[in-house]
């Protein structure tokens, strides 16, 4: 079994921090993992991406050319990894900024209203963590509770308050369906 | 009979090859002196430049290395980070330490890195023939300014020591000269000093030393003493651009 | 098995260097590599070593060969641009016959180039690079994992045959995360043996001397003769290599570094359509693995070389298989990064799909 995720959106939307989060969950499940930021210069641009690669087996290439799964944070993302989605894959889009509908129709398309959610729980920023619950639902691949203790490997300078908010964000995503 | 003269022990008996009336050798028998009476010959780390002291590691009876062109200062720096215990003394020309090495040069004495710089400026490439140095005078002759270095086509000479005075980091910085026996006693209380800074871990110390090289100026050794007295020296003024230690007092 | 640690390639890197028993950093700042004096600056700190941010690539290698000629593990990361700077130096301490470590984390070039990853460097670092007749160890990881291990290994070469060794590798595997195990224990540097050429006073020793000239006619032709068995030692003994899939292989690619982990994901792809294709990644480039190509050409009639360049490693392929096969090459210059599908179609050229 081989999983092969893009997250992308805007800088400052946990996009990097969501991919680490991911390959230490799939890492805590025994499972071989690599995690590739989007580079360079790109990064100054506004906008960030990252490949994961969660595998049963050693991982091959780290750069994801033809993703298993996208998690869509922004417009512009969804334009640019679309059509890069392997058939029959899997796109999880942010509806609450995202107003263009995907154009494909040989995958799986799940809207989440992923800052709606967070700003329920009062904070807009933790909307990646929302996907990330409901990713861990639709495919199995990780465990809710392996993506709670990765996140505070990820966050470990940030407050009990704030962690325990990213756990409430994991699950009502992970509820979500 | 009794020995009033010999070779010092920070010499090795290897023959030098240096011009007649080269300055170089006085030098180097100040810097044996010194290795021996500061008790510092086994501690020792001499850095050989490339130009014509590039045999200084056959001369010195101490451990020495040479590396590329100008890069004394860098390699001393890594020696003595390594080694923080060795003394380490670099010993370089004008093109070496002022041309192709000035920003290891600079950088070594910006950090107040604890080594000692040996600066011969005698004005001109002796190794490679007589061409222009950084130091060679306005209206001098080289090989590459036969018609006299022109301060519009060729500029300006570097002035070393008044450069480096810009920089907070230098610990000592003195100009001397080799070309009288009062210059000579006061170029070895200068490396002395040097070198005992180092020893007292004070950090950065450069004595540059104006040389003779009558091969590459075309005149006599009396005449080329003569000129450092009278034209050289001139240019270049003798005496200490920095020296932290009397602050500190 | 120790614990593993998911971590950057570069930071991976720093440990490892850490581990081998390290405790002198030079360096400039370049980009793709500048976590590694960052993540170092902060280590060495921890570790009581000494970290020097220069003024230049050239006094960053002349740092390294006063530090390696006084006997100590010294390492220098920088990229490509800055490697260029540095070659004076290197070729001075081939010549001198120093053991240091000098990290290229490959960009895009030539000149100024870009920032992605490339393996444009292939040429200097495997044919000398400075100016004499000279060698670097060059070792090439794919992995954060070899990131962690390899300065180790290039440390023991550098010792055992008192040259200078090389790591290549590029900003991909620098930027990428993978779990790290520790596998061996830290290196204490203060029990590493005293070397018998190091510059530390000469107390109750004859003095030495390092250096690389000799002028004395004939000497140094002697010399450059006693150096080139040393080189034929290391490539008889230490060429370094790993293969995949090559007992029934129609078609073997070759590839290092991070090419290989996208040779490799092609190869699985290629696999899954029948098609019998094998792998044979380089570790050491220099010795580059020839006898084992050479073997390998003896049944295999195509090679397929996938390279961040025009084509540099491929030269030594087909001197290793003396042109018996027909060895093909697919190329990305200037920053390019092929992807595993664009190997496969390529693969699927040669062999005219299912075989």
């Amino acid at each position: 079994m081989t999983k092969e995720v893009i997250v992308a959106g805007f800088g400052g939307q946990g996009i990097v921090s969501s991919g680490i989060i991911l390959a230490y969950a799939g890492m805590f499940e025994d499972r071989h993992v690599t995690f590739f930021p989007s580079y360079g210069a790109e990064m100054r641009g506004g906008t960030a991406n990252c490949s994961v690669v969660i595998s049963s087996s050693p991982v091959a290439s780290p750069i994801v050319a033809e993703p298993d799964v996208l998690i869509i944070m922004n417009e512009p993302s969804l334009l640019r990894f679309e059509p890069r989605l392997k058939p029959n894959g899997l796109l999880l889009y942010n509806k609450t900024l995202i107003k263009s509908e995907p154009k494909r129709s040989d995958i799986t398309i799940i809207p989440v209203p992923a800052n709606a959610i967070a700003e329920e729980l009062g904070q807009g920023r933790i909307a990646n963590m929302v996907m990330l619950g409901v990713l861990a639902k639709k495919t199995g691949i990780l465990q809710l509770a392996t993506l709670k203790k990765a996140q505070r490997i990820r966050y470990k300078k940030a407050s009990e308050e704030q962690l325990s908010l990213n756990d409430q964000a994991l699950e009502r995503g992970y509820s979500f369906l | 009979m009794k020995l009033i003269f010999g070779r010092p022990a920070g010499l090795t008996d290897v023959k030098q090859r240096y011009c007649p009336g080269c300055g170089h050798g006085i030098v180097h028998r100040l810097v044996a002196e010194l290795l021996v009476e500061l008790n510092i010959r086994e501690r020792a780390v001499g850095i050989a430049p490339v130009g014509c002291s590039v045999f200084a590691d056959e001369y010195f009876n101490c451990d020495m290395i040479q590396p590329p062109h100008g890069r004394g200062p860098a390699v001393a720096t890594g020696i003595k980070r390594a080694r923080p215990d060795c003394i380490l003394f670099s010993y370089q020309g004008d093109g070496d330490l002022a041309a192709i090495g000035t920003a290891e040069t600079v950088h070594a004495a910006a950090r107040n890195e604890n080594i000692t710089l040996i600066f011969i400026n005698n004005a001109i490439y002796g190794m490679t023939g007589g061409q222009l140095a950084p130091t060679t005078l306005p209206g001098m002759r080289s090989t590459t300014s036969v018609q006299g270095r022109d301060i519009v086509k060729q500029g300006y000479p570097i002035k070393v020591c008044e450069l480096l005075a810009g920089l907070d980091g230098p610990y000592y910085l003195v100009r001397c000269a080799v070309n009288t026996p009062k210059n000579i006693i006061r170029t070895k209380k200068a490396l002395k000093t040097a070198f005992q800074n180092q020893i007292n871990n004070k950090g950065f110390s450069l004595v540059e030393i104006l040389s003779m090289c009558p091969t590459g100026w075309g005149m006599t050794p009396v005449q080329a003493k003569k000129w450092i007295g009278e034209v050289m020296s001139k240019y270049y003024p003798l005496g200490e651009f920095r020296n932290l230690a009397k602050e500190e007092k | 098995m120790a614990e593993k640690r998911l971590m950057y390639g570069n930071h991976a890197l720093v440990e490892g260097i850490i581990y081998a028993g390290c405790r002198f950093f030079a360096g400039y700042p370049i980009t793709p590599q500048n976590e590694v004096p960052e993540y170092m600056s902060i280590r060495m700190n921890e570790v009581g070593g000494v970290f020097l941010q220069t003024e230049s690539e050239i006094a960053a290698i002349n740092m390294l060969f006063g530090a390696g000629a006084a006997g100590v593990r010294a390492t220098t990361s920088s990229s490509s641009p800055g490697i260029s700077l540095m070659q004076e130096g290197i070729s001075y301490i081939a010549g001198a016959d120093i053991p240091v470590l000098v990290i290229n984390i490959v960009r895009g070039g030539p000149g100024l180039g870009n920032i992605a990853p490339a393996q444009s460097d292939y040429y200097q670092a495997t044919k000398g690079g400075g100016h004499g007749d000279y060698f670097t160890i060059t070792l090439a990881p794919n992995s954060a994992q070899e990131l962690f291990e390899f300065p180790k290994l290039a440390f023991e070469l550098a010792e055992k045959y008192r040259n200078p060794a090389l790591i290549l590798a590029d900003g991909l595997l620098g930027q990428m995360m993978e779990p790290v195990e520790f596998t061996f224990e830290p290196i204490d540097p203060g029990k590493l043996p005293e070397k018998d050429y190091a510059l530390t006073g000469c107390r109750g020793r004859p003095r030495r001397v390092v250096r690389s000239y000799d002028l004395r006619p004939g000497k140094l032709e002697e010399l450059n003769w006693k150096r080139y068995k040393k080189y034929q030692e290391i490539i008889k003994n230490e060429q370094r290599y790993e293969t995949f899939n090559d007992k029934d292989a129609g078609l073997i690619i070759i590839a290092y570094g991070t090419c290989a982990r996208v040779a490799s994901a092609a190869m699985k792809m290629a696999r899954d359509k029948n098609l019998k294709v094998g792998l044979l990644r380089p570790i050491t480039l220099w010795p580059f693995p020839k006898d084992k190509v050479a073997q390998l050409s003896e049944r295999i009639k195509d090679f397929l070389v996938v390279e961040m360049n025009c084509g540099q490693m491929i030269d030594d392929v087909r001197m290793a298989t003396q042109f018996r096969s027909r060895i093909h090459f697919l190329g990305r210059p200037g920053g390019g990064v092929p992807t595993p599908p664009e190997v496969l179609k390529k693969i699927e050229e040669i062999m005219g799909g299912g075989r």
